[in-house]
């Protein structure tokens, strides 16, 4: 198998009498995209931050490359459904916001903008601001920003959710041919069961909270770097059945 | 600014903001005395205009208006260190915020202007009173709209920062100081305008200098059109004032929504 870029070891968290996520095990190996899907509330934002580092974890231990995270690093980078552009720099500079904070020269930081802007397909607004780009191309920039600082590991909270249903496609072919390219290991969150199934290896699926990963679902379908063919495939609807299955969909309906 | 001169519909509004000037002057002119009100009470144009040149030498009027300028500027560009000093002070320290908050809302409440005759008791009839008036003015409206400004902040854009390890430094020069602007300079305009009513009203309490002593000598000699002058006058330093903070601002704040488009 593969290294492993990111692993979770009896995790849990707590804050103060609730807890959050309970006996979190599992492994992401280099160049992974894991789907984690789960009910409202069942922990998995509070995941994604333990793995950035921002929050500590109660219990247990998340390891990436090995070791253990205990502060934010440059390992790891995280995109939201907010883009979080800052409205005062223009598209490139907000593109650069991380590598400046991390002191890298400023023709560097240049021309790593202008080279992922145009993989992100925005080459043209590198100096617009942000208010000039539809909720779409801001997201592509937030895309961009996160792939600037050349992360090991690539943590994304529901960045696609606050789209309209085109746009998101869109996005999730770009996010799928990037990701291809350039090998990134990813932890997907999403409430989307298409979107998990087209884009990723494989999907956890949590529990009500006290969350905790109650099934692993391999997704055996080839091409992952198309996720707009995956869509169409024949096998995605019954990976849809398991996962409504799995979460309970449906069957409150009278 | 050129470009937009040479819009047809700006054109027309400039030409009409010129001619309610022109119809203002010559109703100010001819109206009172039309309506049989004595010059006493409203001296025509002209005599305010003669009344100014009079001044220029007999009342040294420039330097009484250099005096009062001088001081609101102080006034204000001390007011508003401290007012963003405190807000961001207060915004990044929530624990600071919650014991200082009665006591900065209590202060708020006070009318400033009626320290005024204790900063002449304490400090005689300097130029320190004055400034003084206008510092406590000026603070206000800039300490709460930098506060709210750092409160407003989305803490996911602290956390964007904080993960790609930025230093408390790196936040507040890169995240509160831009997010703070905007609001910033709205207070600025409001402080504008007060700082010259705070110098003012510190001129009328006491002292021999400044455009509020000339205000008060025009009134005890019965001087109506000395009066208008001096209104006139410190109307002037209170637009300067304004203008150079809307100056400032266009070009600080350009990436705001709106103004972008213009500039391009
Ligand atoms: N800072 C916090 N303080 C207290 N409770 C929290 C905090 N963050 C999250 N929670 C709780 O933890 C649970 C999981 O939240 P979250 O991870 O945001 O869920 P999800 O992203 O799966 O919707 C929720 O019940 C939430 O109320
Ligand atoms: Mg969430």
């Amino acid at each position: 198998m593969a290294q492993i870029r990111l692993e979770c070891r009896n995790v849990a968290k707590r804050f103060g009498a609730i807890t959050a996520v309970q006996n979190l095990n599992f492994k992401i190996a280099d160049g992974e995209v894991v789907s984690l899907i789960g009910p409202s509330g069942c922990g998995k934002s509070t995941l994604l931050n333990m793995g950035s580092g921002l929050d500590p974890a109660s219990e247990g231990e998340v390891l990436v490359d090995g070791e253990k995270v205990t502060k934010p690093n440059e390992h790891v980078a995280f995109m939201l459904q907010k883009d979080l552009l800052l409205p005062w720099r223009t598209i490139r500079q907000n593109v650069e916001f991380g590598l400046e904070i991390r002191g890298v020269p400023a023709s560097e930081r240049k021309a790593i903008s202008l080279e992922l802007l145009r993989k992100c397909r925005l080459p043209d607004f590198a100096e617009n601001y942000p208010h000039q780009l539809s909720g779409g191309m801001r997201q592509r920039a937030a895309l961009a920003r996160t792939l600037a600082v050349d992360p090991a590991v690539l943590l994304m909270d529901e960045p696609f959710s606050a789209l309209d249903a085109q746009t998101k496609m869109v996005l999730q072919q770009d996010l799928g041919r990037t990701l291809a390219e350039t090998g990134k290991t990813t932890l997907f969150v999403t409430h989307d069961l298409v979107e998990a199934i087209a884009l990723s290896d494989r999907v956890l699926v949590m529990s009500q909270r006290p969350g905790t990963i109650i099934e692993e679902i391999v997704i055996d379908i080839p091409g992952r770097e198309n996720p707009m063919e995956r869509r169409k495939s024949p096998k995605t609807g019954p990976y849809i059945a398991q996962l409504m299955s799995l979460l309970h969909i449906g069957e409150e309906v009278h | 600014m050129g470009s937009e001169l040479s819009n047809p519909s700006t054109q027309r509004m400039v030409l009409a903001s010129l001619a309610l000037a022109v119809i203002s002057l010559a109703a100010w002119e001819w109206g009172p005395r039309a309506l049989g009100i004595p010059q006493f009470i409203i001296p025509p144009a002209s005599q305010v205009w003669e009344e100014f040149l009079k001044m220029l030498t007999r009342d040294r009027l420039m330097y009484h208006t250099g005096i009062t300028a001088m001081q609101v500027v102080v006034g204000f560009v001390l007011g508003m260190i401290l007012g963003m000093a405190v807000g961001f002070i207060l915004g990044m320290s929530p624990t600071a915020e919650f014991v200082l908050s009665p006591y900065i809302l209590a202060l708020q409440i006070a009318p400033k202007v009626a320290f005024a005759p204790l900063f002449v008791i304490w400090f005689g009839y300097t130029v320190y009173p004055k400034i003084l008036v206008a510092i406590l003015i000026v603070f206000f409206p800039i300490m709460i709209n930098v506060l709210g400004a750092v409160r407003a902040i989305d803490p996911d854009i602290v956390r964007l920062a904080r993960s790609f390890n930025a230093s408390k430094v790196q936040i507040f020069r890169k995240i509160e100081f831009p997010a703070s602007l905007p609001p910033f300079f709205a207070g600025l305009r409001i402080a504008a305008t007060l700082a010259v009513i705070g110098v003012l009203v510190g001129e009328l309490v006491g002292g021999n200098q400044g455009l509020g002593y000339l205000l008060t000598f025009g009134e005890g000699a019965g001087n109506t059109p000395m009066v208008f002058v001096t209104i006139i006058m410190l109307t002037i330093i209170g637009i300067l004032l304004y203008g150079a903070i809307v100056l400032i601002e266009n070009r600080v704040l350009h990436w705001l929504p709106g103004r972008a488009r213009r500039a391009s």
